[in-house]
């Protein structure tokens, strides 16, 4: 055993002088190899930071949200069916949700309005999130000014900007009271924009869902884990996308992989043709060739790695963010949480490691069968 | 078809594994045919030649297949939460009728192909290659069940669809139910130890004869064939159970998931690893008659046992810590 391992250090040893030896054209190959893995993982890790952030956000929201439809549209929900709905075993707590948007042609983008539960605000009072405040160039007690649905202009004063863990949400949200959002958009007392309901037990769900279609039968039920499971399947679905756009890349990077394994100088010829007239054998020398490969990958694939983490995790991503986030004016700043998943690792590792091994398989095997003879005359 | 990352990455490295195992099939074919150490010609020579190709490509894609194996389980975890019923693997592999076929066919490449490389390094020592045409022809019948298991897999994964409602692992590991993962919960978790403990004690007592004596390598690769299934009807019946602390959870995948500190991975693979070596010395072991090879098979065989003891005394360290450490107690109600 002892014997074995020496055996490996000695040929490791012997293989990064070698890779040392021609440093030009490795480092060539390694700049490569990096960037490759680096695009990838950059890609991976920040579609998982958005799923994660996607998850905190969701954590908090309520079990079930009641839409009313109207030909086949999102309607206004009357405050009536709270009692319509009456006592249904299991739902902890249910109330009505105010809140819509609003274009702001100032500078071009949507706002959401909210009224808040956990808050009161007086008349002309609002709380705008941090996006808002950035792109108006607004901060505590200045005047922010809407023309509403019947063209009468609303001055609010800031009271107090967001500032949430969770950009992601709050960057376009503003708050205000019930009375001025119902005036500002012209909502008749008595109706919502939704319901929400709260239920303790998971299990419960989706029975509750179905009491409540049946006694509301315009309306529909959203399950919070339905949505959760749909912003799971979006990401990796943006992620597979991202990741078959990069399979050009991959394939030339193979290509480019197998040449440079292909193409031995000559007096890398001649060194393996020395290696077998002093006694080694063809396994050795593939043995060798294997150790030089795995080097490569190794430090290919640390050194991307690192680099990706430092870009998506330091960097917030600059170079992917609008494909795997979307886009708008009103862009949330948010630092994504670091994490490391080894699912992913295995994955990056299935993309890059291994073809990159796959293509050098037959090159190495051709330089270790040379003939010491044939090279060295 | 569900476009995520892992998904792609498992299919693609089962068609390159598939197409690699189809070309060393070919030459396979080649060698079984044509393979004449005594002669000098170009032919001979080129096939030998050949072979170094082909023990590198098989050593490659059959350790490939290994992570694989551990990243279609891990995958199929982390997909539960994508999929209305799921709540761990069961529930994913349930979706279809093609999720536990692609897993037995995974389970089935790792070993064949463990085995093939052990018999393959033990060969390649030889000056005369004795058992040529036995691990070339052995490679012949691998080579199907490798493009079984990309087809099977690719039509798990297309059919993967998130509308399905799938089922829990709640309601499939019941001893109510029907179907083997019900027969196999349905064991009485004392049977189930008496069971765990008698082949624990079988193995140690063949693996040391054999560190002994030299001989009883196939009996002792039988009998660790027979401890693994021992061991999964174990982890089903009884300590899986004991690691939830709850007497009516029989998965056998919940266990690998962090909140129980993954440590159905620590009793997982040193299960595979040990079966694997044992398997391995039982089937290089009859070859020790050939003269060329006596050696090499002795100082092998013995170096497999060893690892194969090792590892299964790791299985058995780590159950019995869960179980151990469990605050489930079920003194009056099992024992």
């Amino acid at each position: 055993m002892k014997s074995f391992f020496l055996k490996q250090r000695y040929l490791i040893d012997f293989t990064l002088s070698s890779l040392l030896r021609r440093s030009g054209k490795n480092i060539g190959l390694l700049l490569v190899y990096t960037l490759i893995v680096f695009m990838l993982a950059s890609v991976m890790l920040f579609t998982h930071a958005l799923r994660n952030e996607a998850g905190h956000v969701l954590a908090e929201s309520p079990e079930i949200i009641l839409q009313r439809m109207i030909a086949g549209r999102h309607d206004l929900i009357p405050g009536g069916y709270l009692e319509k709905i009456g006592q249904v075993r299991g739902v902890m707590e249910k109330h009505g949700r105010l809140w819509g948007y609003f274009f702001d042609p100032a500078i071009k983008a949507n706002y959401t309005l909210m009224v808040p539960r956990d808050r009161s605000l007086g008349e002309g009072e609002i709380v705008v999130g941090a996006g808002i405040a950035r792109t108006r160039g607004v901060g505590i007690g200045d005047i922010l000014s809407f023309r509403s649905a019947d063209s009468r202009t609303f001055s609010f004063r800031v009271m107090d900007i967001l500032q949430s863990d969770s950009e992601l949400v709050s960057s376009d949200l503003i708050l205000l009271s019930e009375a001025q959002f119902r005036d500002f958009f012209g909502i008749p007392e008595g109706f919502y924009t939704d319901l929400v309901l709260r239920v303790r037990n998971p299990k419960e769900l989706r029975t509750i869902a179905e009491k409540l279609t049946l006694k509301l039968p315009d309306t529909r039920p959203i399950l919070r884990d339905e949505i959760m499971r749909t912003y799971d399947s979006i990401f990796s679905w943006r992620q597979g996308i991202v990741f078959i756009l990069m399979a050009g890349a991959i394939l030339a990077f193979v290509i480019f992989a197998w040449d440079k394994a292909s193409g031995l100088s000559a007096e890398e010829r001649k060194e393996i043709g020395i290696l077998k007239a002093i006694g080694w054998e063809t396994a050795d020398v593939i043995r060798m060739k294997f150790w030089e490969g795995f080097i490569i990958s190794i430090s290919a694939f640390l050194l991307g790695y690192l680099l990706a983490y430092l870009h998506v995790f330091y960097a917030s991503a600059g170079l992917f963010e609008s494909v795997l986030k979307g886009w708008a004016v009103l862009y949330p700043e948010f630092q994504p949480i670091p994490y490391i998943d080894g699912l992913q690792v295995a994955t990056l590792f299935f993309f890059t490691v291994f073809p990159y091994t796959v293509a050098t398989i037959i090159p190495i095997w051709r330089a270790a069968i040379t003939d010491p003879d044939t090279v060295m005359r | 078809m569900l476009f995520s990352p892992s998904i792609m990455a498992l299919v693609l490295v089962s068609a390159t594994v598939s197409l690699l195992i189809l070309m060393a099939a070919a030459f396979a074919l080649q060698v079984t045919l044509r393979w004449d150490i005594h002669s000098g010609s170009e032919r001979q020579l080129q096939l030998e030649r050949r072979t170094y190709l082909i023990s590198t490509i098989v050593a490659y894609s059959f350790t490939a297949e290994l992570v694989a194996l551990l990243l279609f389980i891990y995958n199929a975890e982390q997909m539960s939460s994508q999929f209305v019923g799921a709540m761990c693997a069961t529930g994913v592999l349930n979706i279809n009728e093609f999720g536990w076929p692609t897993l037995y066919l995974k389970m089935a490449v790792f070993f064949a192909g463990a085995v093939w490389l052990m018999l393959n390094y033990a060969d390649n020592r030889a000056y005369d290659y004795p058992l040529i045409k036995i691990k070339y022809g052995l490679l012949l019948l691998i080579a199907p069940l490798v493009v079984a298991e990309l087809l099977v897999q690719v039509s798990y994964f297309s059919a993967l669809d998130p509308d399905i409602i799938t089922s829990c692992c709640g309601s499939l590991f019941t001893p109510e139910g029907e179907g083997v993962a019900a027969e196999v919960s349905g064991v009485e978790p004392a049977t189930a130890l008496y069971a765990l403990a008698g082949s624990g004690v079988s193995i140690l007592i063949t693996g040391g004869w054999f560190l002994v004596r030299g001989r009883g390598a196939v009996a002792f690769a039988a009998l660790n064939s027979i401890g693994f299934f021992v061991a999964l009807i174990a982890i089903v019946s009884m300590i899986a159970l004991y690691v939830y602390e709850h007497p009516h959870h029989h998965c056998p995948f919940c266990i690998l998931k962090g909140g129980h500190e993954f440590i159905g991975y620590y009793l997982y693979i040193p299960l595979f690893l040990s079966t694997a070596f044992g398997l391995g010395a039982g089937v290089i072991a009859p070859f020790a008659k050939y003269p060329s090879l006596q050696q090499i098979i002795k100082a092998d065989s013995r170096r497999y046992v060893t690892a194969a003891l090792m590892l299964m005394l790791c299985f058995y360290l780590v159950a019995g810590f869960a179980v151990g450490t469990s605050s489930l107690t079920m003194m009056e109600v099992w024992w």
